[in-house]
């Protein structure tokens, strides 16, 4: 037996609706401790939302799944195929861009799912009742969801690039300095989960699951596609803009060690998501506050 | 205790909820009764902070929901049973709430136990039926302990059994000295038990009474009388001034709380009486006669429920 009793009907008989005295709020008075409510609580749990629901182990698992198969064949084609004088001077990190090329529709899937799939639900009602803070209910999204996105993505990626480079050890590629490696495994982890987390923020803005992944996809394509069709002479300047901003290319930033050439280059390409990220967080935030939920 | 003062919410041009100003008090059943639409849901999402009202204000205990720092040791609420998310377990589900307040793991089994889920513990809600989500979302409601308990429809879907249940547990729970309020479109399982009604017809506060005063004024009081000298006994209580209208059976109503004055007067002149009842009015009739001016969505059927309907329409279907 536990010291609280749970309520059953032991004594109903006609309550006296008289007796509600005035006063400053009688009423009942629970056995259980009450606890003033932080960040940590709520951080805790999201923790146990995004645990227990199918949807994070799928997409979490296709990730790990296309990440390192993906780089293990390229890997393994590469160092089968390609002659020494073709690779030499190449970063044997490089071969983990494929991976991620397809993977971040994974990541972006989770990001949105963690805030639109409670409007689909109802769900945020819940949850907005155990914790009426809403900044603090995004935070939390945001910080659990961050963690999972970057730790799974690093150790995915770490993984892919130490098989990748001693499988080409010796092949003609060039040894990788400390901070290709760092910008290779630390940085491209910390770009993905910053992608999920502009897509979490999207799902918090769009407040529907197909819609927010639909508009991710549409941010990553779009400017690779746009400018693909720019064939005229006169939007030049823009097209180019569009292929140096194009997903696919500030990925590959992550993997080139030349400081040549105009566009994104060294870490600009995190601090760009960064940026995307914080605007959309605070665009979500202030209509979350507004909104009706 | 719940105070609403001057609460509005309007939606577009649609008024939802129009300036109401109530008080739920701690130790009684209080029922929230009002026709489809009547801005019941759209009330009790403004007193959890879910919804801003457009004008007035709500006070749990004196502070405004999103100010309260244990929310859901102070309320606990059931406002949609299919609120969860389908794919996670009914344990995991008041997990990640228990936790969200720092409530201690312990609870989590014990709600599941009160509400009788514990066999399905494990299992993913989006099996449930309707009823069983429902057991779930009371589960959810009593996970803090609270000192204010709010319910909307929360008989919906519960077999006999656990509608008897509810009653008890809501009557139970008032008799400990909480507040618990709780709308439903049950009036006979209402009848039995709230304290206090709250009535709302478009948004619009139509009565705050007890559930005894409520009957007695918008109810009429009635005498069933029967007799084989029909015409007979139609004359005399005529001439005493009583008003008998004929019922669909053949038998007499006649109107007010007069069973002994009739007794006596078909005595009087030797008319013989098989039945004699005088009728308490239902709580659905006085419901359905304060509310007549504010349904707004009526059933198109020759078989529309009762009279007092404001303007009935024929059967087109
Ligand atoms: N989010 C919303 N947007 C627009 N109108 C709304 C919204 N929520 C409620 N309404 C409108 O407000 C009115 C009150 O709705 P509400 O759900 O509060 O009624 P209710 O009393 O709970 O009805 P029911 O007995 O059918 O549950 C309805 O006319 C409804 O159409
Ligand atoms: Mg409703």
């Amino acid at each position: 037996m536990s010291t609280h009793q749970p309520p059953m009907p032991q004594a109903p008989g006609a309550p006296d609706w008289q007796a509600a005295p005035g006063g400053s709020y009688p009423g009942y008075t629970s056995p259980i401790p009450v606890v003033r409510t932080h960040l940590g609580h709520a951080v805790a749990s999201e923790w146990t939302k995004i645990r227990s629901v199918r949807s994070t182990i799928w997409t979490l698992s296709v990730f790990v799944f296309l990440v390192v198969g993906i780089g293990l064949l390229v890997g393994a084609l590469v160092s089968a195929h390609a002659s020494e004088s073709s690779l030499s001077g190449t970063n044997p990190l490089s071969f983990g861009f494929f991976g991620l090329l397809v993977g971040n529709m994974c990541v972006i899937t989770l990001g949105v799912l963690t805030t639109a799939s409670e409007y689909g639900t109802g769900m945020i009602r819940t949850t907005m009742t155990a914790c009426p803070s809403r900044g603090r209910v995004l935070a939390a999204k945001a910080i659990v969801f961050f963690v999972v996105a970057f730790v799974v993505s690093l150790v995915s990626v770490t993984f892919v690039a130490m098989v990748q480079s001693s499988m080409l050890s010796g092949s003609g590629t060039e040894s990788p300095s400390g901070g290709a490696w760092l910008k290779a495994t630390v940085g491209v982890s910390l770009y993905m989960a910053l992608l999920g987390l502009l897509a979490l923020f999207v799902g918090s803005i769009i407040r529907h699951s197909a819609g927010g992944i639909t508009i991710m996809i549409g941010l990553v394509l779009a400017p690779l596609v746009l400018a693909l069709f720019m064939a005229t002479e006169s939007l030049h300047s823009v097209r180019d803009f569009l292929f140096e901003y194009s997903f696919p290319s500030q990925l590959g930033v992550f993997y080139d060690s030349t400081l040549s050439g105009s566009g994104p280059r060294g870490w600009d390409p995190l601090w760009i998501m960064l940026g995307l990220a914080a605007v959309a967080g605070a665009g979500a935030y202030a209509l979350l506050r507004n909104r009706d939920v | 205790m719940i105070e609403l003062d001057g609460l509005t919410k309007r939606y577009g041009e649609k008024v939802a909820v129009d300036g109401l100003t109530c008080t739920v008090r701690p130790g009684i059943v209080t029922g929230f009764l009002g026709p489809n639409g009547a801005g019941k849901s759209t009330t009790m999402r403004m007193i959890l902070g879910l919804d801003h009202p457009t004008a007035g204000d709500v006070r749990i205990d004196g502070s405004r929901y999103e100010q309260l720092t244990d929310p859901l040791t102070c309320v606990g609420a059931l406002l949609d049973a299919k609120a969860m998310h389908g794919g996670r377990s009914a344990y995991n589900h008041l997990l990640c709430l228990a936790q969200s307040n720092g409530i201690p793991r312990a609870r989590v089994g014990e709600v599941l136990e009160t509400v009788g889920l514990m066999a399905v513990a494990r299992q993913k809600a989006k099996g449930f039926s309707y009823g069983m989500s429902q057991r779930l979302g009371i589960a959810a409601a009593l996970l803090g302990d609270p000192r204010i308990l709010m319910f909307d429809e929360p008989v919906n879907g519960l077999d006999p059994e656990g509608i008897h249940w509810i009653r008890n547990l809501m009557r139970s729970l008032a008799a400990q000295g909480r507040t618990v309020f709780v709308s439903s479109h049950l009036m006979s399982e209402m009848a039995q038990t709230a304290d206090h009604l709250i009535v709302i017809g478009q948004g619009r506060l139509l009565a705050d009474t007890s559930m005894a005063d409520f009957i007695r004024r918008h109810a009429r009081s009635y005498v069933r009388v029967r007799s084989p000298q029909r015409e007979r006994l139609l004359d005399a209580l005529h001439e005493a001034g009583v008003t008998a209208v004929e019922a669909a059976d053949g038998a007499l109503e006649a109107e007010g709380d007069k069973a002994e004055q009739i007794g006596e007067l078909a005595a009087g002149h030797g008319i013989v009486l098989h039945e004699l009842s005088p009728r308490q009015a239902s709580l659905e009739e006085a419901f359905m006669r304060l509310t007549a001016g504010s349904v707004e969505y009526h059933a198109q059927s020759a078989a529309a429920p009762g009279n007092w309907g404001a303007d009935r329409q024929g059967g087109t279907a």
